[in-house]
């Protein structure tokens, strides 16, 4: 495999290892995990997500080469029905190439952050043994991501996008003895289920556009749909439900309205788990999907405005949520639905450069900004309950600290805002790496979330069909400097509301090195896609997936000019958010106990906004209690009742009883019994009489041997 | 020579009389004294139609008759004896033990 060696396809034939690395560091660390101990998983798992990333540079470095023409390896038959072939084929183009380096990248720098984190994580929850199989779960998303990403049908792509469920509902779970705030209970289990409900709808939306499209198309992969889609003859109809059903389908997996109530409870999950599945990557899936769809989604004029619609109303909808939270993952995870929203957005105008570069600048803004929260959290509760020096799970009496001993009996929310505050004097690395995230993602100037966001919305300006998702979006993009401002402002800021944060501790280097690494990447990596003549390569980015874009939809990708306009209207909305949010949080800092200024100031409305505007309780009264109660009158009337006591135990049962006394006491018994008592009896008088002629006299006998003779002479002289 | 119906029907008498008494006599001697009677009767008819068909296969037969007659007389007595050994009469009402 020496690089002089390699013919024209390159490194091609290693693109299942982005599969089989993660599988076999899982499988390792299923067999020898218990016995290896911590250090054998973390360097197994990581070393399997490492790897995959060495495959994806090369799939990279390939495509290079070749000047980004797609290639396809079979590497197995799998389905074969008639004429209908589904083969395990792996794509490599510029677009699932994008998608690898992402997922494999990212997921190797949390892979890394996990080994830390976890092993406090696991002692504070109390239950070590547990470390190894956090990381089976881990490698095993990134094996069924890469399915995702590098199939070449849907139905290779939905492997991946079912497996990817299943992790998230593992990992969100991971702790289903616990509630989310270390109690015992059931909410992280129930919140699991309901991450992997919900993405059971979208699938079920998902599956329905397979359907359609194999029934139109005749075949699910993406060589034979796409040339054929380009050149579109039939029914609107039909691309109007392909595309309606798709976009449930992502609506479920890319948390988007109506499906996103999943993700805010999936922060349940432990903070790299947030950061890797529920930011980074798994919730894109859905963007990709659009993107791989592209020529689907351009056949149809209305299909774009339905799918930018949806997006740009969930990133708006989504960012007022997280103006009123107080946890500090569950702003996160709002924001993440609203940027999510962004990158829908795009992908349904037909702005497939500009949501692709959003995806992977937000991958690497929001997993830092993840990351760096677990390490706020970590800090804070290292400052409240510290760990023994050994590592060993705190045991009741044995603190080194007895200031702490009162805390026992409260509850404690490690991931509370209003318990933070000052931390950037304590946990300083954290702090600059949470400014860069926080950047980025408001959209300032030079971050990278600046470059990838401003080109939404430039694209969102010229946008035919609407003025209203350029708009919906300004506004966003407002919400989002203000919350994230409103964030820092409470965390880092002011002084320490509990004493926990004020003994607040910086994390290993194991946490700390992942956070920079992706603070640099937060920092610069805007510049892939930059949108002058002059200076870096201009859109470079933008031509590398134009090479899968122009060949899949069959015309040439359109590059808007860069507006200036569009910019510095970006740039001065995001600015004045921020100091709105200063006004507000930063000049005067909340004292511990008090309430939120904007509380005060909007009342109801931060009420709402607190609430999640009532949408879990919508769907409870609406969905949830109507089919509880007709699933329980199914079991209790329908089945218990009536099938099983009325039907069953009365109406056969006790009939079949009756019918079997019948026929045994008046039948059996009665006739039978009688008949074969009377056959008895005849033959016993018969019996008797017949003895009646062995009288023992031979005078009588004599005379039957006479009468006998008598007889047979008479008749053979008489009548012969 | 006399009319054969003579003959006949004295042979048919003998026998008939023979036959009375195996069916109504009680002693057993007498009873065995009958069925000589209807084997001689039988002998009697054989020597008539012998002598009538000039044919001597009759007189012969007699003497299978008479022999079997003795053989059978022995055994009979023989059996009497035994009887009365064990019932001291030889009245063969007495001997239904094997009344049924």
């Amino acid at each position: 495999m020496l690089l002089s060696e390699t013919t024209t396809t390159g490194f091609l034939e290693l693109v299942p290892w982005i599969v089989f690395f993660p599988a076999i560091g899982l499988l390792l660390n299923i067999i020898f995990g218990r016995r290896w101990g911590e250090l054998g998983v973390a360097i197994t798992a990581v070393s399997a997500s490492a790897l995959s990333l060495a495959v994806s540079v090369l799939q990279f470095i390939t495509l290079r080469a070749g000047h980004g023409e797609a290639l396809t390896y079979q590497f197995a038959e799998w389905l074969r029905i008639g004429s209908f072939q589904i083969p395990w084929e792996f794509r490599v183009d510029t677009l699932s190439v994008t998608m690898m380096l992402v997922v494999s990248g990212v997921g190797t720098l949390i892979h890394l952050y996990a080994v830390g984190y976890m092993h406090f994580d696991v002692r504070y929850k109390g239950d070590p043994k547990a470390y190894a199989r956090f990381f089976i779960y881990m490698n095993l998303f990134i094996a069924m991501m890469m399915i995702l990403v590098s199939g070449n049908s849907y139905l290779m792509l939905f492997v991946g996008w079912e497996g990817v469920g299943l992790c998230s509902f593992l990992l969100i779970g991971f702790w289903f003895t616990k509630n989310p705030n270390g109690t015992e209970g059931t909410e992280n289990s129930y919140a699991a289920k309901k991450a992997f409900i919900a993405n059971r709808v979208g699938d079920f939306g998902f599956l329905m556009a397979m359907f359609l499209t194999f029934w139109h198309f005749g075949t699910l992969s993406f060589s034979e749909i796409f040339p054929e889609v380009a050149h579109y003859s039939g029914p609107d109809s039909l691309i109007w439900w392909i595309t309606g059903l798709m976009l449930l389908g992502v609506t479920g997996k890319s948390a988007q309205i109506p499906l996103y109530v999943w993700l805010p409870d999936a922060m349940a999950g432990p903070t790299p788990v947030s950061a890797l599945i529920h930011a980074a990557t798994m919730v894109t899936a859905g963007v990709y999907l659009i993107a791989r769809s592209a020529p689907v989604f351009n056949a149809v004029e209305g299909a774009h405005l339905m799918v930018a619609l949806v997006g740009a109303a969930t990133a708006l909808f989504a960012a007022t949520i997280a103006v009123g939270q107080f946890d500090i993952k569950k702003v996160l995870a709002y924001s993440t639905v609203s940027q999510l929203g962004f990158m829908v957005a795009a992908v349904g105008m037909g702005a497939y450069v500009a949501g692709m570069f959003h995806l992977v600048t937000h991958a690497f803004f929001k997993a830092l900004l993840f990351l760096a929260s677990g390490s706020v959290i970590l800090a804070v509760e290292r400052g409240h309950h510290p760990l023994e020096e050994t590592g060993d799970a705190p045991t009741g009496g044995a603190h080194g600290h007895d200031s702490h001993h009162d805390d026992h009996s409260e509850i404690f929310d490690p991931q509370d805002m209003r318990n933070m505050g000052g931390l950037r004097k304590k946990i300083p690395w954290t702090f600059w790496t949470y400014m860069a995230g926080t950047l980025a993602l408001a959209g300032i100037v030079p971050f990278a979330g600046f470059w990838s966001k401003d080109e939404i919305l430039l694209d969102a300006s010229h946008f035919e069909l609407t003025s209203v998702v350029y708009w919906l979006l300004v506004i966003a993009a407002a919400f989002t400097a203000f919350y994230m401002g409103r964030q820092v402002w409470m965390v880092f800021f002011g002084e320490p509301r509990h004493h926990a944060a004020k003994e607040a501790k910086e994390s290993p280097w194991t946490i700390l090195v992942p956070l920079v690494i992706l603070a640099l990447l937060a920092t610069f990596g805007g510049f892939m896609n930059w949108p002058f003549e002059q200076g870096l390569e201009p859109h470079a980015f933008g031509h590398w997936l134009g090479y899968t874009l122009e060949a899949s939809t069959g015309h040439e990708l359109h590059i808007p000019e860069f507006s200036f306009s569009v910019a510095i209207q970006s740039t001065l909305i995001a600015v004045a958010a921020i100091v709105l949010s200063w006004f507000i949080y930063g000049r005067k800092p909340m004292k511990a106990g008090e309430t939120d200024p904007l509380q005060k100031a909007l009342g109801p409305v931060f009420k709402g906004m607190n609430a999640k505007w009532w949408v879990d309780e919508f769907y409870q009264a609406v969905f949830l209690t109507p089919y509880e109660k007709l699933a329980k009158f199914l079991s209790q009337t329908v089945d218990w009742n009536f099938w099983h006591d009325w039907f069953h135990e009365k109406g056969i049962r006790d009939n079949f009883q009756r019918l079997a006394n019948f026929l045994a006491n008046p039948i059996d018994l009665g006739v039978i019994d009688k008949i074969s008592t009377l056959l008895a009896r005849g033959a016993q008088n018969s019996g008797s009489l017949l003895s009646k002629l062995q009288t023992g006299f031979v005078r009588n006998y004599a005379l039957a041997v006479f009468t006998g003779v008598v007889v047979i002479l008479g008749y053979l002289i008489l009548l012969r | 020579m006399v009319p054969i119906e003579y003959y006949v029907g004295l042979s048919a008498v003998l026998f008939t009389i023979g036959a009375l008494g195996v069916l109504t006599r009680r002693n057993a001697i007498i009873i065995f004294m009958s069925i000589e009677l209807m084997l001689n009767s039988a002998n009697l008819l054989f020597i008539a139609f012998a002598r009538m068909y000039e044919n001597l296969g009759g007189q012969i037969f007699v003497f299978f008759v008479m022999t079997v007659a003795a053989a059978e007389v022995a055994v009979g007595l023989a059996l009497i004896v035994a009887v009365f050994r064990t019932k001291e009469t030889i009245n063969i009402d007495e001997a239904s033990t094997l009344k049924g």
